[in-house]
């Protein structure tokens, strides 16, 4: 059984068979790009063609701009902020609906410039803040292969925006105070490696549309990747740059882009949003740019002492407080204990381990409490096509048993951090239906 | 000697270390994947505290694989099941599918229900000759003479619970079982059913014994093939 990656209407195009089965197999396995790109036979238009689809998966467009379960790039999926409803445009070659009529310079002018084709101001809902980073060149070659895609006619409905966001000519205000278009510039004190990484995380990888602070203008507080809430979720995207959350400081570079490919590693598993953004882009990195991506990211936290503070009043666990600690760990060896240890330590690379996880300890807690309430499974990537799971507890736990669970989890096996109530469990539940 | 000694010594306390009581030994198996899915789908079909989990064991490999995907494509709503499968490919669905159609567990009891013999009579009329003047077919003729299903992806109807066809029955009359899927034929069925006859269907079906196996795709009539066959896209929203 075979599941063409894209539409097999492709072949409607005009593009030659040779060229569409070049995309095709790059755009479904990266790994193959090395050897074709490096095929002199091919012709430059196709190998722009394959790098474009490389980029699109590496800036990950189909991940907004399809909705769920719907057609490839052809948008309406619903992006939920605190700003509106923002309803992700069709950016297949569509005349009537998608953009089929736009130019190279319009597609630059709204990757780089933010603003639409007829002029007008885009919503940052469209990170153009970050793809503003990325050179001429790789814009073109994204659009040139986003034009080669099977024009979809799909009209999506309107975005709904509040009041006052909803008047577009405000955005020119906003840009004003947190916007400045530029293409990565390399730091020359840094290896190329490093700066191809930087330019990658900064720029097409929109890294920072997650890993950072919002204010309540919704701009990224800065791009030093210091973890945020993520806008309309409940997740909590961690800081990169601080050894107590993400960063990957005294990790090997071989271990974070095995995270960045597979989704999991020996001592981490990614989950929620991160899952997602491993299964539709990461895992198709080329080892090249997973390698670069690696070497910026553990340079973030390379200079930060390993100390991790959890700012935890308690120093001493006292009667009381040990025999809560103990109703938690009698959850804990009823529902817990047969995947991830006596001892918390988990089985690598298949149940996480507990123990000194920092994701277990991380305030604010609500990804440890959203990961014991959905339960989930690490993306299936190349690597890890048959992942193991974890079920989702809040169909058999009542919230004051997940606070109990995950208070115990937090502060067993050498781990200390605040303690969990029914409250912030309840404040972590989404809406079921 | 003694270094001898020594390093025995630290072998055997190295290998404890290794494979004491602590380790967990994780078995290769599907049984041990979809843990995830068992803490809710056992042998019995089971009322959760927020919702109804019913018995996936056996049921055609077609219909559970159809089943994933409408829920991670969301034209099946229910959050739960939906972030659980939100990043998982076809190819693990179908062997997601494929092991929970084989798991083959003894089906629970007949439902004792009492019912009126007019009302069996209805039941036993729409089930087996359908309702031509509203455009409702007999039950078995999609689902195969002995209401066992036919294969891929036709579900039986027997061993099932009341509680669970009267809720899949009402799902489809409002709507909100597969929002978007069209035809979404069980949908338009449901949709002609009067409140007693959805009611007396529930009660009859589940009250019969699981009795005989289900039928092979030849066994389902072209143009019901023909009515119902998007349920079963040739790529299905793959991707």
């Amino acid at each position: 059984m075979s599941y063409p990656i894209f539409s097999v209407n492709c072949f409607k195009f005009n593009t030659s068979f040779w060229k569409y089965m070049a995309v095709l197999v790059f755009a479904s396995l990266t790994p193959a790009v090395d050897v074709l790109a490096g095929d002199s036979k091919h012709s430059s238009e196709t190998q722009q063609l394959m790098r474009g689809a490389y980029l699109t998966r590496v800036g990950n467009c189909m991940g907004c701009h399809t909705a769920k379960g719907g057609q490839p790039f052809a948008g309406g999926l619903r992006l939920s902020t605190s700003f509106g409803i923002f309803v992700t445009p069709n950016i297949t070659p569509d005349k009537g609906t998608g953009i089929g009529l736009w130019s190279k310079a319009d597609f630059w002018q709204a990757l780089h410039e933010g603003k639409s084709r007829d002029g007008r101001l885009l919503y940052p809902a469209f990170p153009y803040t970050e793809y503003t980073k990325v050179t001429r060149q790789d814009a073109d070659a994204i659009f040139a292969y986003l034009q080669s895609l099977p024009p979809i006619s799909q009209s999506n409905p309107p975005s709904d925006i509040f009041f006052p966001y909803n008047f577009r000519p405000l955005l020119a205000i906003w840009r004003a105070l947190y916007f400045k278009a530029g293409v990565f510039q390399p730091e020359q004190s840094q290896s190329d490696t490093w700066n191809r990484g930087a330019y990658l995380v900064q720029g097409l990888g929109h890294c920072n549309a997650c890993h950072t602070t919002r204010n309540v203008l919704g701009a990224s507080k800065d791009d030093a990747l210091t973890g945020g809430q993520i806008m309309g979720m409940g997740w909590y995207a961690p800081s990169l740059s601080s050894r107590m959350e993400a960063g990957s400081g005294d990790w090997t570079t071989e271990e974070i882009v095995t995270l960045l490919k597979t989704g999991v590693t020996e001592r981490a598993v990614t989950s929620g949003p991160m899952a997602t953004v491993v299964r539709q882009s990461l895992q198709y990195l080329s080892q090249e740019d997973a390698d670069a991506m690696a070497v910026y990211l553990k340079s973030l936290s390379e200079n930060e002492s390993g100390t991790v503070a959890s700012g935890v009043t308690f120093s001493v666990m006292t009667g009381s407080l040990l025999k809560h600690l103990n109703q938690g760990r009698q959850l804990y060896d009823k529902h817990c204990k047969a995947c991830h240890g006596a001892d918390g330590k988990g089985v690598p690379g298949i149940y996480p381990a507990l123990a000194g996880n920092r994701s277990v300890m991380m305030n604010p807690p609500s990804n440890a409490i959203r990961s014991v309430l959905n339960g989930g499974y690490p993306p299936t990537t190349a690597e890890n096509p048959r992942p193991y799971g974890m079920p989702p507890f809040q169909q058999i736990l009542r919230n004051e048993e997940v606070a109990l669970v995950v208070s115990y989890i937090r502060n067993t096996w050498g781990n200390r951090s605040r303690l969990i109530t029914a409250i912030d469990v309840d404040r972590n539940k989404d809406s079921r239906y | 000697m003694l270094r001898l000694i020594l390093m025995i010594f630290l072998c055997i306390t190295g290998l404890t270390n290794v494979y004491g009581d602590t380790a967990i030994i994780v078995p290769d198996t599907m049984a041990e994947r979809v843990r995830a899915c068992t803490i809710c789908h056992s042998a019995e079909d089971k009322a959760g505290r927020d919702a109804y989990y019913p018995r996936i064991a056996g049921k055609p490999q077609g219909y559970l694989f159809n089943q994933l995907r409408n829920f991670r494509d969301g034209r099946r709503y229910y959050q739960p099941m939906v972030i659980l499968l939100e990043n998982m490919s076809d190819e693990y669905l179908l062997e997601i599918a494929r092991y929970f159609s084989l798991l083959q567990l003894p089906y629970p009891a007949p439902e004792q229900i009492h019912m009126q013999p007019e009302e069996i009579k209805r039941a036993e009329r729409l089930i087996y000759s359908g309702n031509p003047d509203k455009d409702i077919p007999p039950c078995s003729a999609c689902h195969g003479d002995v209401l066992m299903g036919i294969e891929p992806a036709i579900p039986a109807l027997l061993g099932l619970s009341r509680a669970y066809i009267a809720a899949q029955l009402s799902g489809w009359r409002n709507g909100s079982i597969m929002r978007s899927q069209t035809p979404d034929c069980m949908s338009e069925i449901a949709k002609q059913l009067s409140d007693d006859e959805a009611d007396a269907i529930a009660k009859w079906l589940a009250s019969q014994p699981v009795t005989g196996e289900s039928r092979p795709l030849s066994a389902l009539l072209p143009e019901l093939a023909y009515r119902c066959g998007q349920i079963i896209p040739a790529n299905g929203g793959a991707r």
